[in-house]
Protein backbone atom coordinates (compact mmCIF):
# COMPACT_ATOMS: atom_id res chain seq x y z
CA UNK A 1 0.00 0.00 0.00
CA UNK A 2 0.71 3.65 -0.52
CA UNK A 3 -0.12 4.64 2.38
CA UNK A 4 2.27 3.55 4.67
CA UNK A 5 2.40 5.67 7.62
CA UNK A 6 1.92 3.09 10.52
CA UNK A 7 3.44 5.52 13.43
CA UNK A 8 0.91 6.13 16.02
CA UNK A 9 -1.32 3.50 17.99
CA UNK A 10 -4.55 2.18 17.27
CA UNK A 11 -7.44 4.20 18.34
CA UNK A 12 -10.42 2.32 17.19
CA UNK A 13 -14.17 4.63 16.85
CA UNK A 14 -17.27 3.14 15.93
CA UNK A 15 -18.42 3.39 11.97
CA UNK A 16 -21.85 3.13 10.42
CA UNK A 17 -22.12 3.87 7.16
CA UNK A 18 -24.47 2.57 4.18
CA UNK A 19 -22.39 1.36 1.08
CA UNK A 20 -24.30 0.24 -1.87
CA UNK A 21 -27.50 0.15 0.04
CA UNK A 22 -26.42 -1.93 2.41
CA UNK A 23 -26.17 -0.87 6.04
CA UNK A 24 -22.92 -1.85 8.12
CA UNK A 25 -21.48 -0.92 11.32
CA UNK A 26 -18.01 -1.81 12.83
CA UNK A 27 -14.93 -0.13 14.36
CA UNK A 28 -12.39 1.72 12.23
CA UNK A 29 -8.85 3.17 12.79
CA UNK A 30 -9.19 6.62 12.92
CA UNK A 31 -5.69 6.36 10.84
CA UNK A 32 -7.51 4.42 8.06
CA UNK A 33 -9.10 6.39 4.81
CA UNK A 34 -12.28 5.20 3.50
CA UNK A 35 -10.13 4.14 0.34
CA UNK A 36 -8.92 1.70 3.12
CA UNK A 37 -12.03 0.44 4.47
CA UNK A 38 -14.14 0.13 1.11
CA UNK A 39 -10.93 -1.83 -0.02
CA UNK A 40 -9.97 -3.77 2.93
CA UNK A 41 -12.24 -4.19 5.02
CA UNK A 42 -15.67 -5.05 2.87
CA UNK A 43 -13.57 -5.46 -0.39
CA UNK A 44 -15.26 -3.26 -2.87
CA UNK A 45 -11.73 -3.30 -4.81
CA UNK A 46 -13.61 -1.46 -7.88
CA UNK A 47 -12.12 1.62 -6.03
CA UNK A 48 -8.75 2.09 -6.77
CA UNK A 49 -5.94 3.78 -5.57
CA UNK A 50 -3.83 5.61 -8.26
CA UNK A 51 -2.07 8.70 -6.78
CA UNK A 52 -3.05 9.01 -3.21
CA UNK A 53 -2.95 12.27 -2.94
CA UNK A 54 -6.16 13.08 -4.61
CA UNK A 55 -5.36 14.13 -8.02
CA UNK A 56 -5.71 11.16 -10.68
CA UNK A 57 -9.50 10.44 -9.19
CA UNK A 58 -9.13 6.64 -9.83
CA UNK A 59 -10.59 6.33 -5.79
CA UNK A 60 -13.59 8.57 -6.91
CA UNK A 61 -16.67 7.26 -4.46
CA UNK A 62 -20.03 8.96 -4.20
CA UNK A 63 -21.02 10.22 -0.18
CA UNK A 64 -24.50 11.23 -0.44
CA UNK A 65 -24.23 11.43 -4.20
CA UNK A 66 -21.45 13.87 -4.13
CA UNK A 67 -18.47 12.68 -5.61
CA UNK A 68 -15.11 12.79 -3.02
CA UNK A 69 -11.66 11.39 -3.35
CA UNK A 70 -11.90 8.72 -0.58
CA UNK A 71 -8.20 8.25 -0.56
CA UNK A 72 -8.18 11.46 1.49
CA UNK A 73 -11.38 11.37 3.07
CA UNK A 74 -10.85 9.63 6.43
CA UNK A 75 -13.29 6.80 6.87
CA UNK A 76 -14.97 8.25 10.23
CA UNK A 77 -16.09 11.00 7.78
CA UNK A 78 -18.67 8.83 5.99
CA UNK A 79 -20.31 7.90 9.19
CA UNK A 80 -24.17 8.25 9.21
CA UNK A 81 -23.44 8.56 5.13
CA UNK A 82 -24.67 6.61 2.20
CA UNK A 83 -21.48 5.72 -0.06
CA UNK A 84 -21.84 4.58 -3.85
CA UNK A 85 -19.18 2.55 -5.27
CA UNK A 86 -19.23 1.18 -8.79
CA UNK A 87 -20.56 -2.36 -7.45
CA UNK A 88 -23.56 -0.43 -6.48
CA UNK A 89 -24.44 1.07 -10.04
CA UNK A 90 -25.64 -1.95 -12.03
CA UNK A 91 -29.41 -2.42 -11.39
CA UNK A 92 -30.18 -6.39 -11.48
CA UNK A 93 -27.04 -7.32 -12.99
CA UNK A 94 -28.17 -4.81 -15.87
CA UNK A 95 -25.59 -1.95 -17.18
CA UNK A 96 -26.51 1.51 -15.74
CA UNK A 97 -27.25 3.76 -19.06
CA UNK A 98 -23.94 5.80 -17.59
CA UNK A 99 -21.84 2.61 -17.94
CA UNK A 100 -23.68 1.17 -21.35
CA UNK A 101 -22.70 4.99 -22.63
CA UNK A 102 -19.25 4.02 -21.85
CA UNK A 103 -18.93 0.58 -23.55
CA UNK A 104 -20.95 2.17 -26.58
CA UNK A 105 -18.60 5.09 -26.99
CA UNK A 106 -15.49 2.65 -26.79
CA UNK A 107 -14.69 5.35 -23.62
CA UNK A 108 -12.71 2.05 -21.56
CA UNK A 109 -9.59 0.73 -22.66
CA UNK A 110 -6.95 -0.26 -19.48
CA UNK A 111 -10.21 -0.11 -17.07
CA UNK A 112 -8.51 2.20 -14.36
CA UNK A 113 -9.92 5.21 -14.49
CA UNK A 114 -13.12 3.91 -15.12
CA UNK A 115 -14.92 3.38 -12.24
CA UNK A 116 -14.75 6.86 -11.18
CA UNK A 117 -15.06 8.48 -14.35
CA UNK A 118 -18.68 6.81 -14.22
CA UNK A 119 -19.44 8.05 -10.74
CA UNK A 120 -18.85 11.20 -11.27
CA UNK A 121 -20.68 10.89 -14.51
CA UNK A 122 -23.60 9.17 -12.41
CA UNK A 123 -23.77 11.93 -9.98
CA UNK A 124 -24.05 14.70 -12.96
CA UNK A 125 -27.13 12.26 -14.67
CA UNK A 126 -28.92 12.27 -11.02
CA UNK A 127 -28.56 16.00 -10.51
CA UNK A 128 -30.85 16.04 -13.41
CA UNK A 129 -29.55 19.25 -14.42
CA UNK A 130 -28.10 19.74 -18.55
CA UNK A 131 -24.71 20.32 -19.27
CA UNK A 132 -22.56 22.31 -21.90
CA UNK A 133 -19.75 21.20 -23.25
CA UNK A 134 -17.72 23.13 -21.13
CA UNK A 135 -19.26 21.94 -18.42
CA UNK A 136 -19.42 18.33 -18.83
CA UNK A 137 -15.24 18.72 -19.49
CA UNK A 138 -14.30 21.02 -16.50
CA UNK A 139 -16.94 18.39 -14.42
CA UNK A 140 -14.95 15.55 -15.35
CA UNK A 141 -11.84 17.00 -15.03
CA UNK A 142 -10.74 15.43 -11.70
CA UNK A 143 -9.95 12.13 -13.32
CA UNK A 144 -6.65 11.12 -15.37
CA UNK A 145 -7.05 8.69 -18.03
CA UNK A 146 -3.78 7.50 -19.52
CA UNK A 147 -5.47 5.55 -22.12
CA UNK A 148 -7.84 7.23 -24.43
CA UNK A 149 -7.11 11.16 -24.58
CA UNK A 150 -10.47 11.35 -23.11
CA UNK A 151 -12.52 11.84 -25.64
CA UNK A 152 -14.20 9.16 -26.05
CA UNK A 153 -15.07 9.48 -22.18
CA UNK A 154 -16.62 13.09 -22.87
CA UNK A 155 -18.58 11.44 -26.09
CA UNK A 156 -19.91 8.89 -23.82
CA UNK A 157 -20.80 11.50 -20.73
CA UNK A 158 -22.06 13.79 -23.20
CA UNK A 159 -24.36 11.13 -24.89
CA UNK A 160 -25.98 10.44 -21.33
CA UNK A 161 -25.91 13.21 -19.96
CA UNK A 162 -28.12 15.34 -22.59
CA UNK A 163 -29.51 12.40 -24.74
CA UNK B 1 -2.99 4.56 6.93
CA UNK B 2 -2.31 8.06 8.03
CA UNK B 3 -0.39 9.09 11.06
CA UNK B 4 -2.87 10.17 12.90
CA UNK B 5 -2.87 9.89 17.24
CA UNK B 6 -5.84 11.60 18.07
CA UNK B 7 -9.20 12.95 16.30
CA UNK B 8 -10.96 15.41 17.47
CA UNK B 9 -14.94 15.46 16.21
CA UNK B 10 -16.46 18.33 17.88
CA UNK B 11 -20.25 19.30 17.03
CA UNK B 12 -20.29 22.92 18.01
CA UNK B 13 -18.19 25.52 17.88
CA UNK B 14 -18.40 26.20 21.12
CA UNK B 15 -16.64 22.96 21.74
CA UNK B 16 -14.24 23.17 19.15
CA UNK B 17 -13.43 26.23 20.96
CA UNK B 18 -12.94 24.99 24.30
CA UNK B 19 -11.43 21.72 22.91
CA UNK B 20 -8.47 23.97 20.47
CA UNK B 21 -7.90 26.29 24.21
CA UNK B 22 -7.59 22.94 26.22
CA UNK B 23 -4.97 21.18 24.05
CA UNK B 24 -2.52 23.29 22.43
CA UNK B 25 -1.07 20.02 20.45
CA UNK B 26 -4.69 20.10 18.09
CA UNK B 27 -4.34 20.92 14.26
CA UNK B 28 -7.14 21.64 12.83
CA UNK B 29 -8.38 19.74 9.60
CA UNK B 30 -11.47 20.27 7.47
CA UNK B 31 -12.18 19.35 4.06
CA UNK B 32 -8.22 17.23 4.52
CA UNK B 33 -7.32 18.13 0.79
CA UNK B 34 -4.10 19.96 2.35
CA UNK B 35 -3.71 18.53 5.64
CA UNK B 36 -3.92 14.56 4.78
CA UNK B 37 -1.77 14.96 2.07
CA UNK B 38 0.69 16.90 4.33
CA UNK B 39 0.56 13.88 6.85
CA UNK B 40 0.90 11.31 4.06
CA UNK B 41 4.80 13.26 3.46
CA UNK B 42 5.33 12.64 6.73
CA UNK B 43 4.61 16.60 8.40
CA UNK B 44 5.43 16.72 11.31
CA UNK B 45 3.09 17.90 14.17
CA UNK B 46 0.20 17.09 12.37
CA UNK B 47 -0.58 14.18 14.45
CA UNK B 48 -3.25 15.38 16.16
CA UNK B 49 -6.55 16.57 14.51
CA UNK B 50 -9.80 18.49 15.60
CA UNK B 51 -11.86 18.06 12.52
CA UNK B 52 -14.53 20.80 11.81
CA UNK B 53 -16.56 18.09 9.60
CA UNK B 54 -19.39 17.78 12.19
CA UNK B 55 -19.50 21.72 13.18
CA UNK B 56 -22.58 22.52 10.83
CA UNK B 57 -22.59 25.98 11.88
CA UNK B 58 -19.52 26.85 10.33
CA UNK B 59 -20.43 25.62 6.93
CA UNK B 60 -23.54 28.77 5.91
CA UNK B 61 -23.02 31.30 3.48
CA UNK B 62 -25.74 34.55 4.34
CA UNK B 63 -26.45 38.05 3.56
CA UNK B 64 -26.67 39.99 6.66
CA UNK B 65 -29.41 42.49 7.19
CA UNK B 66 -26.77 45.47 6.46
CA UNK B 67 -25.64 44.07 3.26
CA UNK B 68 -22.07 41.45 4.84
CA UNK B 69 -21.53 38.93 3.23
CA UNK B 70 -20.72 36.42 5.59
CA UNK B 71 -19.04 32.69 4.66
CA UNK B 72 -18.38 30.14 7.05
CA UNK B 73 -15.31 29.01 7.06
CA UNK B 74 -15.97 25.74 6.16
CA UNK B 75 -17.94 26.07 3.07
CA UNK B 76 -16.70 24.18 0.40
CA UNK B 77 -15.58 25.35 -2.63
CA UNK B 78 -18.05 23.99 -5.09
CA UNK B 79 -20.97 25.34 -2.46
CA UNK B 80 -19.01 28.74 -3.27
CA UNK B 81 -19.48 28.59 -6.88
CA UNK B 82 -22.84 27.51 -6.86
CA UNK B 83 -24.42 29.74 -4.01
CA UNK B 84 -27.05 32.40 -5.39
CA UNK B 85 -25.31 35.47 -2.93
CA UNK B 86 -21.99 34.61 -4.18
CA UNK B 87 -23.21 34.42 -7.99
CA UNK B 88 -25.07 37.59 -7.30
CA UNK B 89 -22.64 39.61 -5.62
CA UNK B 90 -18.92 38.56 -5.57
CA UNK B 91 -19.18 36.40 -9.52
CA UNK B 92 -15.71 37.06 -9.41
CA UNK B 93 -15.20 34.67 -6.23
CA UNK B 94 -17.52 32.29 -7.82
CA UNK B 95 -14.39 32.17 -10.90
CA UNK B 96 -12.09 31.75 -8.45
CA UNK B 97 -13.80 28.84 -6.54
CA UNK B 98 -14.56 26.89 -9.62
CA UNK B 99 -10.75 27.28 -10.83
CA UNK B 100 -9.29 25.32 -7.39
CA UNK B 101 -8.49 21.53 -8.15
CA UNK B 102 -11.07 19.31 -9.84
CA UNK B 103 -14.88 18.33 -8.76
CA UNK B 104 -14.04 15.89 -6.17
CA UNK B 105 -11.53 18.43 -4.53
CA UNK B 106 -14.06 21.52 -4.56
CA UNK B 107 -16.95 18.91 -3.07
CA UNK B 108 -14.79 18.73 0.16
CA UNK B 109 -11.73 21.84 0.52
CA UNK B 110 -12.90 24.31 2.16
CA UNK B 111 -12.31 28.04 1.80
CA UNK B 112 -11.53 28.67 5.36
CA UNK B 113 -8.69 25.82 5.06
CA UNK B 114 -7.19 27.53 1.49
CA UNK B 115 -6.77 30.85 3.42
CA UNK B 116 -5.23 29.32 6.56
CA UNK B 117 -3.35 27.20 4.79
CA UNK B 118 -1.58 30.66 3.61
CA UNK B 119 0.18 29.20 0.65
CA UNK B 120 0.08 32.20 -1.49
CA UNK B 121 -1.09 30.27 -4.48
CA UNK B 122 -4.47 29.66 -2.71
CA UNK B 123 -7.12 30.33 -5.69
CA UNK B 124 -9.24 32.43 -2.95
CA UNK B 125 -6.72 35.06 -1.47
CA UNK B 126 -6.14 36.95 -4.26
CA UNK B 127 -9.82 37.92 -4.73
CA UNK B 128 -10.54 38.12 -1.18
CA UNK B 129 -7.62 40.54 -1.08
CA UNK B 130 -9.54 42.61 -3.78
CA UNK B 131 -12.99 42.31 -1.93
CA UNK B 132 -10.96 43.59 1.20
CA UNK B 133 -12.29 40.83 2.83
CA UNK B 134 -12.33 40.50 6.54
CA UNK B 135 -11.45 37.44 8.71
CA UNK B 136 -13.42 36.46 11.83
CA UNK B 137 -11.17 34.56 14.39
CA UNK B 138 -12.70 33.01 17.65
CA UNK B 139 -11.06 31.76 20.21
CA UNK B 140 -12.43 31.02 23.99
CA UNK B 141 -11.27 34.67 25.10
CA UNK B 142 -13.45 35.81 22.55
CA UNK B 143 -13.79 37.11 18.54
CA UNK B 144 -11.27 39.45 16.67
CA UNK B 145 -11.92 41.02 13.24
CA UNK B 146 -8.86 41.75 10.68
CA UNK B 147 -8.39 42.67 7.46
CA UNK B 148 -7.33 39.17 5.36
CA UNK B 149 -4.04 41.13 4.23
CA UNK B 150 -3.01 41.43 7.61
CA UNK B 151 -3.18 37.66 8.42
CA UNK B 152 -0.58 36.48 5.92
CA UNK B 153 2.66 36.16 7.69
CA UNK B 154 4.95 34.72 4.71
CA UNK B 155 4.77 31.43 2.58
CA UNK B 156 2.57 28.60 4.52
CA UNK B 157 2.70 30.97 7.28
CA UNK B 158 -0.41 33.25 8.87
CA UNK B 159 -1.18 34.59 11.98
CA UNK B 160 -3.61 32.22 13.59
CA UNK B 161 -3.26 32.55 17.33
CA UNK B 162 -2.94 29.43 19.51
CA UNK B 163 -6.30 28.15 20.43
CA UNK B 164 -7.57 30.60 17.32
CA UNK B 165 -10.22 29.47 14.68
CA UNK B 166 -11.22 31.17 11.70
CA UNK B 167 -15.12 31.15 11.61
CA UNK B 168 -15.69 33.37 8.86
CA UNK B 169 -15.22 35.41 6.11
CA UNK B 170 -16.52 38.95 5.52
CA UNK B 171 -17.13 40.76 3.30
CA UNK B 172 -18.78 44.54 3.51
CA UNK B 173 -21.45 45.44 1.25
CA UNK B 174 -19.21 48.91 0.89
CA UNK B 175 -16.58 46.31 -0.36
CA UNK B 176 -19.03 44.33 -3.12
CA UNK B 177 -21.56 46.85 -3.85
CA UNK B 178 -21.73 48.43 -7.64
CA UNK B 179 -18.47 46.30 -8.88
CA UNK B 180 -17.50 44.20 -10.76
CA UNK B 181 -14.76 41.68 -11.09
CA UNK B 182 -12.48 39.15 -13.01
CA UNK B 183 -9.91 36.49 -11.97
CA UNK B 184 -7.96 34.81 -14.29
CA UNK B 185 -5.48 32.00 -12.97
CA UNK B 186 -2.86 31.13 -15.16
CA UNK B 187 -1.21 27.20 -15.16
CA UNK B 188 -0.54 24.61 -16.89
CA UNK B 189 -3.59 22.86 -16.75
CA UNK B 190 -7.22 23.66 -16.98
CA UNK B 191 -7.86 21.60 -13.78
CA UNK B 192 -5.90 19.81 -11.03
CA UNK B 193 -3.11 22.21 -11.14
CA UNK B 194 -1.57 24.89 -8.76
CA UNK B 195 -2.09 28.75 -9.83
CA UNK B 196 1.51 29.96 -11.88
CA UNK B 197 -0.20 33.15 -11.21
CA UNK B 198 -3.72 34.43 -10.21
CA UNK B 199 -5.52 38.20 -10.65
CA UNK B 200 -8.54 39.35 -9.58
CA UNK B 201 -10.07 42.28 -10.25
CA UNK B 202 -12.51 44.34 -8.26
CA UNK B 203 -13.44 48.11 -10.10
CA UNK B 204 -16.54 50.64 -9.87
CA UNK B 205 -16.59 52.49 -13.28
CA UNK B 206 -18.74 56.10 -13.51
CA UNK B 207 -18.60 57.66 -17.19
CA UNK B 208 -16.73 55.83 -18.33
CA UNK B 209 -13.50 56.28 -15.83
CA UNK B 210 -12.50 53.94 -13.07
CA UNK B 211 -14.20 55.09 -9.97
CA UNK B 212 -12.44 52.73 -7.85
CA UNK B 213 -9.74 49.97 -8.99
CA UNK B 214 -8.65 47.19 -6.92
CA UNK B 215 -6.50 44.50 -7.77
CA UNK B 216 -5.17 41.50 -5.73
CA UNK B 217 -2.16 39.61 -6.87
CA UNK B 218 -1.33 35.77 -6.34
CA UNK B 219 2.42 34.09 -6.24
CA UNK B 220 3.58 37.56 -6.97
CA UNK B 221 5.08 37.68 -3.88
CA UNK B 222 5.81 35.62 -0.51
CA UNK B 223 2.14 36.33 0.37
CA UNK B 224 -0.79 37.47 -1.83
CA UNK B 225 -0.66 41.47 -2.19
CA UNK B 226 -2.68 44.42 -3.74
CA UNK B 227 -1.68 46.93 -6.05
CA UNK B 228 -1.79 50.25 -4.42
CA UNK B 229 0.39 52.46 -6.87
CA UNK B 230 -1.27 50.57 -9.89
CA UNK B 231 -5.01 51.61 -8.29
CA UNK B 232 -4.03 54.52 -7.24
CA UNK B 233 -3.04 55.54 -10.92
CA UNK B 234 -6.62 53.89 -12.12
CA UNK B 235 -8.63 55.97 -9.76
CA UNK B 236 -10.64 58.76 -11.59
CA UNK B 237 -9.04 57.88 -14.97
CA UNK B 238 -10.67 57.44 -18.21
CA UNK B 239 -10.84 53.83 -19.32
CA UNK B 240 -8.56 53.18 -22.50
CA UNK B 241 -6.55 49.91 -23.84
CA UNK B 242 -3.49 52.74 -22.47
CA UNK B 243 -4.33 52.98 -19.61
CA UNK B 244 -4.80 49.17 -18.57
CA UNK B 245 -1.58 48.58 -20.10
CA UNK B 246 0.04 51.42 -17.89
CA UNK B 247 -1.86 49.71 -15.08
CA UNK B 248 -0.45 46.07 -15.79
CA UNK B 249 2.98 48.39 -15.83
CA UNK B 250 2.19 49.25 -12.77
CA UNK B 251 1.44 46.21 -10.70
CA UNK B 252 4.83 44.41 -12.18
CA UNK B 253 5.95 47.36 -9.72
CA UNK B 254 3.80 46.30 -6.83
CA UNK B 255 5.68 42.20 -6.70
CA UNK B 256 8.72 40.49 -5.68
CA UNK B 257 8.22 37.40 -8.20
CA UNK B 258 10.70 34.51 -7.75
CA UNK B 259 11.97 32.09 -9.84
CA UNK B 260 10.41 28.22 -8.58
CA UNK B 261 10.14 25.35 -10.94
CA UNK B 262 6.66 26.68 -12.00
CA UNK B 263 7.72 29.43 -13.59
CA UNK B 264 10.82 31.86 -13.72
CA UNK B 265 10.86 35.59 -12.46
CA UNK B 266 11.05 37.24 -15.71
CA UNK B 267 8.13 34.90 -16.98
CA UNK B 268 5.70 35.87 -13.37
CA UNK B 269 6.54 39.46 -14.00
CA UNK B 270 5.35 38.98 -17.54
CA UNK B 271 2.25 37.14 -16.80
CA UNK B 272 1.36 39.86 -14.14
CA UNK B 273 1.77 42.87 -16.47
CA UNK B 274 -0.02 41.10 -19.06
CA UNK B 275 -2.65 39.27 -17.20
CA UNK B 276 -3.13 42.39 -14.74
CA UNK B 277 -3.98 44.38 -17.70
CA UNK B 278 -6.48 41.71 -19.73
CA UNK B 279 -8.36 41.17 -15.93
CA UNK B 280 -8.83 44.70 -15.63
CA UNK B 281 -10.41 45.34 -18.71
CA UNK B 282 -12.53 42.29 -18.49
CA UNK B 283 -13.61 43.72 -15.08
CA UNK B 284 -13.96 46.95 -16.90
CA UNK B 285 -15.82 45.45 -19.84
CA UNK B 286 -17.91 43.99 -17.62
CA UNK B 287 -18.98 47.23 -15.28
CA UNK B 288 -20.01 48.54 -18.59
CA UNK B 289 -16.96 51.20 -18.61
CA UNK B 290 -15.33 49.77 -21.81
CA UNK B 291 -16.21 48.70 -25.26
CA UNK B 292 -14.08 47.08 -27.57
CA UNK B 293 -13.97 49.28 -30.70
Amino acid sequence: MLNSNTAGIATLKPLALTVNGKPYQFQVDIRESLLDVLRDRLQFTGVKQGCAVGECGACTVLVDGTPVNSCIYLALWAHGKSVTTIEGIEKDGELSDVQMAFVDEGAIQCGFCTPGLVLSTTALLDSGRTFTEAEIRRELSGHLCRCTGYQKIFDAAEKVLNK
Amino acid sequence: MFNISVLQEPESLEAAVAMLHADSGLRIIAGGTDVLIRIQHGGDGWSQLLSLRNVKELEAITLREDGTIVIGATAPFAKIFLDPIIREHLPSLAEAAVSMGGPQVRNVATIGGNICNGAVSGDSASTLFALDALLKLQSLEGERIIPIHEFYAGPGKVHLQPGELLTAILVPRSSYQGTSGHYIKFAMRKAMDIATLGVSVICRVQDGAFQDLRIGLGVAAPVPIRCAEAEAYARGRKITVEACKEIGKLAVKASKARTSWRASKDYREHLIEVLTERAVLEAATRAGGFRAE
